[in-house]
C-alpha cells in the first residue's frame, strides 16, 4: 500500500468530479428532489408487529384481553416484561415496536370504567403507529359505553389507550426523513463507484493504469475516499432541509448520526465497486445498481414495515445495508438511542463493508483477460 | 538473422519470446511467435489491422496471459513476474488513455505519482517534460480538447515520465498528421539514444523503414523479421516497374502470367512483384517478351525493392513463402 499512489487517485477523482457538472448536480439535486417527493408518505395496514407484553394484573380477565389483542394478528408477541419501563427500553433498542401494558389495578379499573390497558407504540414508524391503533378497538368485557380509544395524549376515556412515543403527532415526514437519508445514499453512492471502474475501462484509461505499479487496493480505496466526503455532504443537506421543512428531530447524538451514515456510505461504495468489477459497460452497471436499489427501497423497512413481510423477504432484507441503516437511524434520530445500544446493526453493516471491499479488491485483476 | 546476432540478442536482448500464442475462443490471435528484441533499439511491428500486434504487445507487458509460449522481458518471466516489470516499462496504448477531463499538468502529475516518483522530484520532472515536449502554454489545457498530435505527445510524455528501460508504443501515430509523426519519431530516436529499448507497432511503411529492426506480422504469425535492409535485400531482382500508356490492359495481361505475385498501379506505371525464381536475372527480359507478344507497348525496368514489397511477399506470398518464413 503506497499512500502517495492512493492519494493520487483521490485527487484525480475529485478533479474529474469538479468538471463533471451532471454528477455535481446529482449530489445536491437528488436529495432535495427526493426529500420533497417523499415528504408526503404512504401509510399501510400491517400485521405481525413485534410486541412485548407486561401483564402486571395477571388475572383471568387480563389474560383474556391480551389474547383478544393478539387474536387481531396486528401484533405478534416476542417478549414479556414485568414493568412498562422494561417495555420502553425494548422499544428504544428496537427489539419491539409495540408494548402492551396491563396495570396491576386492572380489575378495579374495569369496574370503574377507566382505561384498563395501555398500548405503547414506537412512533418512529408511522405505519406501525397506525396499525397499533387497531388494538384499541379490541372490546373489553365491561360496561364502558365508548369502546374506541382516542389516540395518544387526549384524556383516556376508552378502555384501551394508545400512547405513541417519539412521534406523537404521527407526522410521516418524521419517520420518512431518517430512512430517506439511507435511500438517497443508496441511490447515489452505489452509482458513483458502480460506474467508476467500468467508465475507466470504457474510456481506455484502465489499460494504462493496470500497466503501472498501481495496486488494486490503492485503486479501490482511492476511489472510495472522495465519495465518503461527498456522501457526508449529502447527509448534512438532508438533515438541514429535513429540520427546516419538516422539523425532523435529531434526538440522539449528531456524531452518531454521521457515524451511522458513514457506515452506510462505505457499505454502498463497496457494493458499487463490486458491481463495477463485474459490469462490462456503464449501462450494465446502472442496471445492476437498479437491481440492488429496488429491493432496498421495498424491503428495508423504509416504505413498508419489516414485520409485514414474508419470511423470505425478511431474510433477503437482512443482507441489504439499507435495512440495518433504517433501523439504526430511526433509533438514533427519533428514539434517541445510542450507537452502543444498537451495536448488532452497526456490526452487520461493518461485516457487509469488509466482505464487499475484499471481494471487489480480489475480483479486480490487473489483466485484460 | 545470423548466429552471432542471435547470440547477442539472447544474452543482451530486452525481449525474448518463444512459441508465443494467444487464443480468444476459436480465434487464434497470435500463433507461435518467436521474437528477439535487442536492447537500445527501435524495433518495429509491421502488420495490418488484426494481425496480432496489439495482442502481442499486451502479452509482452503482462496485461494478457499467453495461451502458450514463454516470454522473458528485461530478464523477468512474464506473466509471473509482471508486477516487477511494471515500474520498468512505459506503455502507450493505441487509443488515447489519459484523462480527457484533466489538464496536461494534472495528467502528468497523476502519472508521476502513480509511477512512484517522489513528491519532491515530481515538480522538476514534470516541468522538464513540459519544456521538452513544448507544452509551455498548454499546461492548463484539458487533454480532451487537444488535437491528435498533442494528445499523442502527452501520452508519450506520460509513458516516459519514470524513465523506463523499455517502451511499448501501440500504433502511436494512427491519429496524427505527417508533421507531428516526423517530430514524434525524432523523439523516439532521442529516447533510444538515451538507452531505452522501444517496441513500436505500425501499419505505415515509412515508419517501419525507420526502425532499426522489424518484425512483419500477418494473421497472428510472424512472417518475416530483420533489419529493413535485410528484408528488402532478400527480394533483390524481384521488383519491376513497367511504364505504359495502357496500364489497365497491361495489368490484366500481367496478372495472367505465371510468377507474377502482385501488380500495383501508380499513375501510369505498374509496380510488379515477382515470385522467387531460379533465374532471377532474366525476369526483366521474360516479362518484356511476354508483354511484346501480347501486343502491348511497355518499358520494363528493374527497381530496388521496398518494405511494401516485403510486406506483400510476407503476407500474400503463397504457401511456399509462408512455410519458409515460419
Amino acid at each position: 500500500m503506497n499512500w502517495r499512489r492512493m492519494w493520487a487517485i483521490v485527487v484525480k477523482e475529485l478533479r474529474q468530479l469538479r468538471r463533471d457538472r451532471m454528477s455535481l448536480g446529482m449530489i445536491i439535486g437528488i436529495p432535495l428532489l427526493q426529500l420533497v417527493l417523499f415528504g408526503y408518505a404512504i401509510n399501510t395496514d400491517v400485521r405481525g408487529i413485534a410486541a412485548g407484553i407486561a401483564d402486571e394484573a395477571n388475572t383471568s380477565a387480563s389474560r383474556a384481553l391480551v389474547m383478544d389483542m393478539l387474536a387481531t394478528e396486528v401484533v405478534a408477541p416476542v417478549a414479556t416484561a414485568d414493568t412498562p419501563q422494561q417495555l420502553m427500553a425494548m422499544i428504544r433498542r428496537g427489539e419491539i415496536s409495540v408494548g402492551i401494558v396491563i396495570p396491576p389495578d386492572f380489575e378495579r379499573r374495569r369496574h370503574d370504567g377507566r382505561p384498563v390497558a395501555q398500548v405503547l407504540v414506537d412512533g418512529s414508524d408511522t405505519a406501525v403507529q397506525a396499525a397499533a391503533a387497531q388494538l384499541a378497538r379490541v372490546p373489553v368485557d365491561s360496561a364502558t359505553p365508548d369502546m374506541r380509544a382516542p389516540l395518544r395524549s387526549t384524556p383516556p376515556t376508552g378502555a384501551i389507550s394508545v400512547v405513541g412515543f417519539y412521534n406523537p403527532e404521527r407526522r410521516s415526514a418524521v419517520s420518512i426523513v431518517p430512512g430517506l437519508i439511507g435511500v438517497i445514499l443508496t441511490m447515489t453512492m452505489v452509482l458513483f463507484t458502480g460506474i467508476a471502474i467500468v467508465r475507466e475501462r470504457e474510456r481506455g484509461n484502465m489499460e494504462l493504469l493496470i500497466a503501472t505499479p498501481l495496486t488494486s487496493t490503492e485503486l479501490m480505496i482511492g476511489k472510495v475516499l472522495p465519495y465518503i466526503a461527498i456522501g457526508l455532504v449529502q447527509v448534512s443537506v438532508i438533515l438541514a432541509v429535513g429540520l427546516w421543512l419538516f422539523q425532523v428531530p435529531v434526538r440522539g447524538g449528531l456524531l452518531d448520526v454521521f457515524v451511522v451514515a458513514g457506515l452506510l456510505i462505505v457499505a454502498n461504495l463497496a457494493l458499487g465497486l463490486m458491481i463495477s468489477t463485474r459490469a462490462r459497460s456503464q449501462f450494465q452497471a446502472m442496471q445492476m445498481t437498479l437491481f440492488v436499489f429496488l429491493p432496498s427501497i421495498l424491503l428495508s423497512g423504509f416504505m413498508f414495515p419489516f414485520a409485514g413481510m414474508p419470511k423470505v423477504a425478511q431474510w433477503l432484507a437482512e443482507v441489504l445495508p439499507l435495512t440495518h441503516f433504517v433501523r439504526l437511524i430511526r433509533g438514533v434520530m427519533l428514539r434517541g438511542a445510542g450507537l452502543r445500544e444498537m451495536w448488532p446493526e452497526a456490526l452487520a453493516l461493518s461485516i457487509f463493508i469488509v466482505l464487499m471491499m475484499a471481494a471487489a479488491i480480489l475480483r479486480f485483476r490487473k489483466r485484460l483477460d | 538473422m545470423n548466429a552471432a546476432a542471435a547470440e547477442v540478442a539472447s544474452t543482451r536482448g530486452a525481449i525474448r519470446a518463444r512459441g508465443l500464442r494467444k487464443v480468444f475462443g476459436k480465434l487464434v490471435a497470435v500463433d507461435h511467435v518467436d521474437l528477439d528484441v535487442p536492447s537500445g533499439q527501435v524495433y518495429g511491428f509491421l502488420g495490418p489491422n488484426g494481425s496480432g500486434k496489439t495482442t502481442t504487445i499486451r502479452m509482452l507487458c503482462g496485461l494478457l496471459t499467453p495461451s502458450a509460449g514463454e516470454v522473458e522481458v528485461l530478464g523477468l518471466r512474464i506473466p509471473q513476474q509482471a508486477e516487477a516489470l511494471r515500474s520498468r516499462i512505459g506503455y502507450m496504448t493505441q487509443k488515447f488513455s489519459l484523462f480527457d477531463d484533466l489538464s496536461v499538468l494534472e495528467n502528468l502529475e497523476f502519472i508521476a505519482a502513480i509511477q512512484g516518483i517522489p513528491r519532491g522530484q515530481t515538480g522538476a520532472r514534470v516541468d522538464e517534460l513540459i519544456a521538452r515536449y513544448g507544452f509551455g502554454d498548454r499546461r492548463n489545457q484539458l487533454a480532451g480538447t487537444m488535437s491528435g498530435g498533442w494528445k499523442q505527445r502527452l501520452a508519450l510524455a506520460c509513458a516516459v515520465i519514470h524513465e523506463p528501460e523499455l517502451l511499448f508504443l501501440d500504433e502511436p501515430t494512427s491519429a496524427v498528421d505527417p508533421e507531428s509523426r516526423r517530430e514524434f519519431w525524432e523523439n523516439l530516436f532521442e529516447l533510444a539514444d538515451a538507452g531505452a529499448t522501444i517496441l513500436v507497432s505500425t501499419h505505415l511503411m515509412d515508419e517501419a523503414e525507420r526502425c532499426h529492426r522489424l518484425a512483419v506480422l500477418d494473421r497472428g504469425r510472424l512472417v518475416a523479421d530483420g533489419t529493413p535492409a535485410e528484408l528488402t535485400g532478400a527480394l533483390a531482382g524481384r521488383t519491376l516497374v513497367i511504364e505504359t500508356d495502357e496500364p489497365r490492359r497491361v495489368r490484366g495481361t500481367l496478372q495472367s502470367l505465371s510468377g507474377v505475385l502482385s501488380v500495383v498501379q501508380v499513375g501510369n506505371t505498374l509496380r510488379v512483384l515477382m515470385q522467387e525464381a531460379a533465374d532471377a536475372g532474366r525476369t526483366e527480359q521474360r516479362i518484356d517478351h511476354a508483354l511484346g507478344q501480347a501486343g502491348h507497348r511497355a518499358q520494363v525496368s528493374a527497381v530496388p525493392p521496398n518494405l511494401e514489397d516485403v510486406f506483400v511477399v510476407a503476407t500474400r506470398g503463397g504457401a511456399d513463402e509462408r512455410t519458409r518464413a515460419a
